[in-house]
């Protein structure tokens, strides 16, 4: 009989607490596979190269305040830009104001957004068309899929910031490598229906030669606006899109304790199952040092047990979590885009196996201490 | 007969450290089931109890927050002012107070980033009409000041929000002269500072809001009616309640990530407790049968064992609830997805959140217990006496 194989016979010997132990570290696992997607997704996502290069210029203040458009042609001026295009947040509604209706819908110049998201991929006769109708929009595919949207559908937006409610036809559909929740539209038709915001712009996105200018290209943007009734705050996408994530509040701490509950609730269940399975045993250890198994081998044999328990039970955990947030994923809404990776799997079943090896090793530790006479006269 | 509870007692208390791991692994689920319900109780409360039954908010059509653009022209206050059922106050002024918000940029205090603020823009008048509003330190605003007056959160959250400290808003630095304590309302997320100062530096013409107090009840439904239908001013009125109240949807991050990992967590604990009362039963299989001789029935005996697996959860709900003490009070903060600022807001552990989590937990000993109570009345008991 090899190692391996006493270990799981002596795994399986209580079929129930051992199914209901590994239930309960698959399910806390889950949790902190889904945990640590949500932390990976907002914090240390790869930025795609295109968005690496691109950085997001906005009013120092507040993004709430617009930008004067001339702003446009200045930035482009600055040596290391490539192309700049104007967005300005509608914020209006589609049918109702329920979440899962909710997607961002953005005014901008339809001759140059595409060559600022160069990831985002449209047919070339679909772009043409939106060029060539004010009124046009174009949606994520995504977006399409979930509302059954095809080309040539009506679009009604109703402002709640501004005050003109949208009439858009959708004239394209764009593809884009994570799911962006975004329709875009031509600008001027918030200008015809609110000449107020002619001449201002919500933000800039700005496209620059290479990953490295981005840091250069900000500070000069920001250096030329210093001084200037409107300045500017410019910085990566990736950083604004953090500073979204900073208003959801303190996520990290939120984030970080209910990991750390998870992870403390489930050493404590696979050491309360290793502590009643090896006290039941005392009698066979005693047996199995007669028989001349030392005792780093007692040890290892129980602690091999626990991990292996705690594994099986981590890897249930981040194959349903991969399932459910695939699935999740799909309705769009809080978790678009939102994917287990093989690393985060690979985390969670480091922490499954370091629970393992801690809950496994005091009960087996005390167990492979036992006098060989007091063991073999024990009544479990 | 009925097995009597102390039977149990002793049984938890003969099992120490089983019963302390798996009551604390409960324990754990409680408390994380507390926080989130706490947090979700300190934001209706900001939310749920901000605003005046007598007082009626008007925001321009279609809009439905303060901070929309295209506002309330000066025109359209002066008649709103006039209206009949505006209430006036001893000097003889109506009550009715022109406001505008804006949205600065703060640095939090525990350096985790910079947030939007609600700033709102009031005269003495604004002030006036919110009697909950109590200033706790320095003094409030001096018109035609560039002054502030922040909120107690404010000023404990946030970096350069001390008395004395300078906000750059627009072209000039404003000075914080006063805090102000609103009892936990939606106001506890804002600063205010003077709007005929705002109005000079921004050349803003318009206000976002105008908020209009009624002589009664009655006269408030009618004041909000007849916003709504004068077809010229192109008005949307509402009772300052319902304003607050729809802000509660801010809560939905929180109250779905919430909702999924407390019912994880349960699942897996109530999978812990099953464990333990197998073994608990397991270890007792003679005893059982020792019980059912004696002349105790099955029912009875379920009925013990359904019993000492709630003893359990009950054991751990207490300890979750006392872990989570020293949080209440709290205050953390959420983006406000009406104004896109930051809500400040406390933990709050209610009666109800307690209560909620006293049944989750005993669901959670209820999951945890029957299967093996029922495992352990069905025994044979002459199997059971001969192990």
């Amino acid at each position: 009989m090899t190692l391996a194989r006493f270990v799981t016979k002596n795994a399986f010997r209580n079929k129930r607490r051992s199914v209901l132990t590994i239930l309960s570290i698959g399910f806390s696992l889950l949790l902190l596979t889904f945990m640590m997607t949500i932390w990976r997704s907002f914090y240390i996502d790869e930025v795609s190269a295109q968005a690496a290069q691109r950085l997001i210029v906005r009013h120092k203040v507040s993004l709430v305040f617009n930008l004067p458009g001339f702003y446009r042609e200045k930035i482009r001026a600055i040596p290391g830009v490539t192309h700049v295009v104007n967005e300005q947040w509608f914020g209006g509604q589609y049918k109702d104001d329920k979440p899962e209706n909710f997607f961002a819908q953005f005014g901008t110049d339809p001759q140059e957004i595409m060559q600022v998201y160069t990831e985002y991929q449209m047919p070339a006769d679909q772009l043409e068309a939106w060029q060539h109708d004010r009124a046009g929009a174009i949606v994520d595919s995504e977006l399409a899929r979930k509302h059954h949207w095809k080309i040539g559908d009506r679009l009604n937006i109703k402002g709640v910031i501004f005050p003109i409610n949208l009439e858009l036809t959708i004239r394209g559909i764009f593809t884009a490598p994570t799911p962006t929740e975004s329709i875009y539209f031509n600008k001027t038709y918030i200008e015809e229906g609110f000449p107020r915001v002619k001449g201002t712009e919500g933000f800039f996105a700005v496209l620059t030669d290479s990953p490295e200018s981005v840091t250069r290209v900000a500070k000069a943007i920001d250096e030329e606006f210093r001084n200037a009734p409107r300045p500017t705050k410019s910085e990566s996408e990736h950083a604004f899109q953090l500073g979204f994530v900073a208003m959801l509040g303190n996520v990290k701490a939120f984030i970080l304790s209910i990991c750390l509950a998870v992870v403390f609730a489930i050493l404590l269940v696979s050491a309360n199952t290793m502590a009643m399975s090896i006290r039941e045993r005392t009698r066979e250890v005693a047996l199995l040092k007669t028989l001349g198994f030392t005792r780093r081998s007692v040890l290892a044999l129980f602690v091999g047990e626990a991990v292996s328990l705690a594994l099986i039970g981590g890897l249930l955990g981040t194959l349903v979590a991969d399932v459910l947030v695939a699935g999740a994923a799909r309705q769009g809404g809080f978790l678009t885009g939102m994917k287990v990776t093989p690393p985060t799997m690979l985390a969670a079943l480091v922490v499954a196996a370091l629970v393992g090896v801690v809950s496994g090793f005091l009960p087996a530790y005390h167990a492979s201490r036992v006098n060989i006479v007091d063991g073999l006269r024990h009544i479990g | 007969m009925a097995i009597p509870l102390s039977y149990n007692v002793r049984n938890l208390r003969l099992r120490k450290g089983l019963t302390i791991m798996t009551a604390l692994g409960i324990a754990l689920t409680v408390a994380t089931a507390v926080f989130i319900m706490a947090l979700l109780a300190g934001l209706n409360r900001a939310f749920g109890t901000t605003g005046d039954p007598l007082n009626v908010l008007v925001l321009r059509k279609g809009s439905n927050s303060e901070l929309a653009a295209g506002g309330i022209q000066r025109e359209a206050m002066q008649v709103l002012k006039e209206l009949p059922g505006v209430t006036k106050n001893s000097r003889g002024e109506p009550l009715a107070s022109g406001e505008d918000i804006l949205v600065i940029v703060l640095p939090r205090k525990d350096g985790t980033g910079e947030v939007n603020v609600t700033t709102r823009f009031l005269t003495p008048l604004g002030i006036e009409m919110r009697p909950s509003v109590k200033l706790i330190a320095g003094r409030w605003f001096t018109p035609g000041q560039r002054e502030i007056v922040v909120s107690k959160s404010i000023n404990q959250r946030f970096a350069r929000a001390n008395l004395g400290d300078t906000v750059h808003i627009g072209n000039g630095d404003w000075t914080v002269v006063g805090i102000f304590d609103s009892v936990g309302t939606a106001h506890e997320s804002e600063i205010w500072g003077d709007i005929n100062q705002l109005a000079t530096d921004f050349e803003r013409t318009v206000y976002s809001s105008v908020l209009l107090r009624a002589t009664d009840p009655l006269a408030a439904e009618a004041l909000k009616n007849q916003a709504n239908d004068d077809q010229r001013l192109e008005l949307n009125g509402m009772l300052e309640p319902d304003y607050y109240a729809s802000q509660t949807k801010s809560g939905r991050p929180i109250r779905f990530v919430g909702f999924i990992v407390a019912v994880i967590m349960a699942i897996g604990s109530s999978f812990a407790a099953m464990n333990t009362m197998y073994a608990a039963v397991a270890y007792r299989g003679r005893e059982i049968a020792t019980l059912r001789v004696i002349g105790f029935s099955r029912p009875s005996i379920v009925t013990s064992f359904v019993l000492e697996s709630l003893l359990l959860s009950l054991l751990g709900a207490l300890v979750g609830i006392i872990l989570m003490l020293p949080f209440n009070g709290m205050t953390t903060g959420t983006q406000n997805q009406v104004t896109f600022s930051e809500a400040v807001f406390s933990l709050r552990m209610t009666p109800g959140v307690i209560g909620t989590a006293i049944i989750f937990a005993v669901v959670m000993g209820l999951l945890g217990g029957i299967a093996p109570a029922w495992h352990a009345a069905r025994r044979e008991i002459l199997a059971a006496l001969r192990d």
